[in-house]
């Protein structure tokens, strides 16, 4: 079983990268599963057709406990034979998100969710790595092979870096590898050859670039992925594509994180930010 | 208005005294019952501790281990002093003091310091590690904050750190010292299975047990049945140490290569199975040899499965030392039967000690009538209600399973029963009810020496029926009208 966690800026598009490459891993004919760990809970949507239904959370704030709690209230099956699972969390603004991503976790090794006939399981992790509790997935014996996704904006490449920043810390005492950047195309300039670029600065690789398609959004809005929706278009071929290269990835490194000189650098390199930029910031800031 | 120390004090209330008068009569009506079952949002006074607690108790419980709390300081001492004042003994234990800045930033400095300081100034063979809640929720990795430790030199390569996760927000201190434990002995049993050795020793391991004279009960039995053996966790003479004006940091605690060779042996037993479910479990995939949970044998029935047991497991015959102890407990409960007939008993407590609590009074013909847990289960649940059902005694008896000692006390003043079973928590409810209080369980702060007299075994039946025929008597001499009471026939 590899154990897959998925982490990016968020609104990068993690939960629809990470369906639709699970939907293809599936028509591969691999039993996956999904843990989506974002109090959003909308990890599953594409799969279930449904904003997830109960998530782990949801229901121990029901029940006042997670003892009384049963696998099967949480685990569901979706497209392509996928086991779905959300580990939901409290409403924005109070109580910690984090320890409902472990609890929830906790709760599925407990009650035997990880079944040895399962080929993949991946984390759909929110945002940035906030705290221990979202780094939950990449503790020893959990997900040890990371994908970031991005774009060539600036701050989705900055976020890249510091969940490389991350992986680095818990790869020097555990079994954590980066597996890869997914170019998640914004149609930014030069996007394939900056990511590229910053693939190669991590000390890892650019394992695909998914191109921009609305094919998605037609897809999405109606709770399905681009497999399911429309397996002939070509977008579907694209995630086929990146769910055969994380199936067949043996890059597994350490990654090499940049400071943000150096970010800024790679920017200028590709004539993203000019020189000058710089010092009109000065500028106004001095008047 | 004055205390009685005839200082001023200003009053509770300033309600009049009628009103006052009113309300405490009124809770211990029905129609406050009612209202009481129906309280969710709070807990009053609820009959358990927290898991670290049970994890240190666990940690104690092996040779020169220094328990070690990731997280706050006050947390530690809460432990500490539980158990200190329980067993009015010391209970060394050291914390990382995680404050507002580890909250911040992660714990893993104050581990590393703590980890490198305790080791050069305590000089323990052991460190077991386990959390408050604040390290749990901020999510801190032990796996890696251990190994990273090592790694920078903090602490030497080989040093045993076992360590457990107990956030206190979860389960009781039974799961807390069901994980340390299951824990201390994956670590000290690593590599140490030796195909084809086989140490021709039993392992016992007793529970969540706070009596000092359970442990020593059980290796005497052992030892009646010249059954070699290793009492893994062993507690009894850590927190029943002899006085002779030396301090000893640890003193006394299962050997750690004894602990490390019971991977080899020839039977494990396991007593007590909802505080040792994890570590049976594990024992049973792991360790040689044959693996048995059983019940905490109190009362005459669940002892005689634990010697049965020794015997079919060892293959050898009950001592007779041990057949006339139990004949001599069976006389004592012949003896002393009339004093508790009939006698209905409220009792709570940890799972494994109310199971026994319930089997001991069926067996001497009183009446469970009251059982609460305030940590129980479903499955708990069935087990204690399968006990009642297979006797005439156990009519009467209702379980009441995650509830607190104030729901506990409705019961007991609407539906009045002759006694309590409980511990030192118990007393509030005695005192407003005018009925005695066996404190069996833990924590006991206001008796003495009661950890030091067992309650498992036949000689924990004659120690249980002394206790609490005693004190019916006692009631007798002090209300009945005939002061011959027993004198004249």
């Amino acid at each position: 079983m590899r154990q897959i966690a998925i982490y990016g800026k968020g609104g990068i598009g993690k939960s629809t990268t990470t369906q639709n490459t699970v939907a293809g891993l599936a028509s591969l004919g691999k039993k996956v599963m999904i843990v989506g760990c974002d109090p959003k809970a909308d990890s599953t949507r594409l799969m279930l057709h449904a904003k997830a239904q109960a998530t782990v959370m949801d229901l121990v704030r029901e029940l006042g406990t997670v003892e009384d709690l049963e696998l099967g209230d949480v685990l569901k099956v979706g497209y392509g034979d996928v086991k779905c699972v959300e580990s939901g969390g409290p409403e924005p603004g109070v109580g910690c998100a984090g320890r409902g991503v472990i609890t929830a976790i906790n709760f599925l090794e407990e009650n035997g969710a990880y079944t040895p006939d399962l080929d993949f399981v991946f984390y759909d992790v929110l945002g940035d790595v906030v705290c221990g509790g979202f780094a939950m997935p990449i503790r020893e014996g959990k997900a040890e092979e990371i994908y970031i996704v991005c774009s060539g904006e600036m701050m989705a490449m900055y976020a890249a870096n510091n969940i490389a920043k991350g992986i680095l810390k818990y790869a020097s005492s555990g079994k954590v590898r980066m597996g890869g950047l997914i170019c998640n195309a914004r149609k930014t300039d030069k996007e394939y050859e900056l990511i590229e670029a910053l693939a190669a600065k991590l000390g890892t690789q650019m394992i695909h670039f998914v191109p921009r398609d609305n094919q998605v959004q037609r897809a999405e809005l109606r709770r399905m992925t681009v497999i399911e929706y429309s397996p002939e278009h070509p977008q579907a071929n694209e995630y086929r594509e990146l769910a055969r290269k994380i199936s067949e990835n043996k890059m597994l490194v350490v990654p090499k994180p940049l400071s943000m000189d150096e970010l800024e650098d790679l920017l200028m390199e590709f004539g993203i930010m000019e020189a000058d930029d710089e010092n009109v910031g000065k500028a106004e800031a001095a008047k | 208005m004055a205390n009685n120390l005839g200082l001023a004090v200003k009053p509770v209330t300033e309600l009049c005294d009628d009103e006052v008068a009113r309300v405490c009569e009124w809770i211990n009506s029905e129609d406050y019952k009612e209202k009481n079952f129906a309280r969710h949002a709070l807990v009053v006074n609820p009959a358990h501790a927290c898991q670290p607690l049970g994890a240190e108790l666990a940690a104690h419980g092996f040779e020169g281990t220094l328990p070690f709390v990731h997280g706050s300081q006050g947390c530690a001492s809460y432990y500490r002093s539980t158990l200190n004042r329980h067993f009015r003994e010391p209970a060394p234990a050291v914390s990382d003091a995680m404050t507002e800045d580890g909250a911040v930033f992660g714990g893993q400095n104050n581990l590393h310091e703590a980890l490198e300081n305790a080791h050069a100034l305590y000089k323990p063979k052991m460190m077991a590690i386990f959390t408050s809640c604040m390290p749990e929720i901020i999510g801190d990795d032990l796996t890696a904050f251990i190994k990273n430790a090592r790694q920078k030199g903090f602490i030497p390569k080989d040093f045993p750190l076992p360590f457990a996760n107990t956030p206190s927000f979860n389960g009781s201190h039974v799961h807390g010292y069901d994980a340390m434990l299951l824990s201390i002995l994956r670590t000290l049993t690593e590599g140490k299975q030796v195909e084809g050795r086989c140490t021709g020793k039993l392992n016992l391991i007793a529970g969540f047990d706070c009596n000092t004279g359970n442990y020593r009960e059980y290796k005497r039995i052992l030892t009646e049945f010249g059954i070699p053996f290793t009492l893994l966790g062993d507690i009894s003479d850590v927190f029943d140490s002899p006085l002779d004006g030396t301090y000893r940091m640890y003193p006394g605690g299962t050997s750690l290569d004894e602990a490390a060779d019971s991977i080899n042996s020839k039977a494990t037993v396991t007593l007590g199975p909802y505080a040792t479910a994890k570590t049976y479990g594990w024992i049973k995939d792991t360790y040689s040899g044959k693996h048995v949970s059983l019940p905490t044998p109190f009362g005459v029935a669940k002892t005689d499965a634990f010697i049965m047991k020794l015997a079919e497991l060892f293959g050898k015959p009950v001592p007779e030392s041990i057949k006339a102890e139990r004949g001599r407990a069976v006389d004592a409960m012949t003896d002393a039967h009339q004093y508790v007939h009939g006698r209905k008993f409220a009792l709570y407590g940890d799972p494994d000690y109310l199971l026994g609590y319930v089997s001991f009074l069926l067996e001497m013909g009183a009446k469970p009538c009251h059982i609460l847990c305030s940590k129980g289960s479903k499955k708990l649940e069935k087990e204690i209600q399968a006990l009642l059902d297979a006797s005439p005694y156990g009519t009467d008896g209702k379980i009441y399973m995650n509830k607190d000692l104030w729901h506990l006390r409705s019961l007991v003043m609407t539906e009045p029963v002759d006694a309590l079973i409980g511990d030192t928590h118990g007393k509030f409810i005695t005192r407003d009810a005018k009925i005695p209080l066996f404190r069996f369980g833990f924590p006991v702060f206001d008796r003495v020496n009661l950890h030091r007299s067992p309650l498992v075994g036949y000689q924990g039946v004659i120690n249980m029926v002394t206790s609490i025929c005693n004190k019916f008597i006692d009631i007798v001499d002090e209300t009945c009208d005939d002061r011959h009471f027993e004198m004249m026939r």
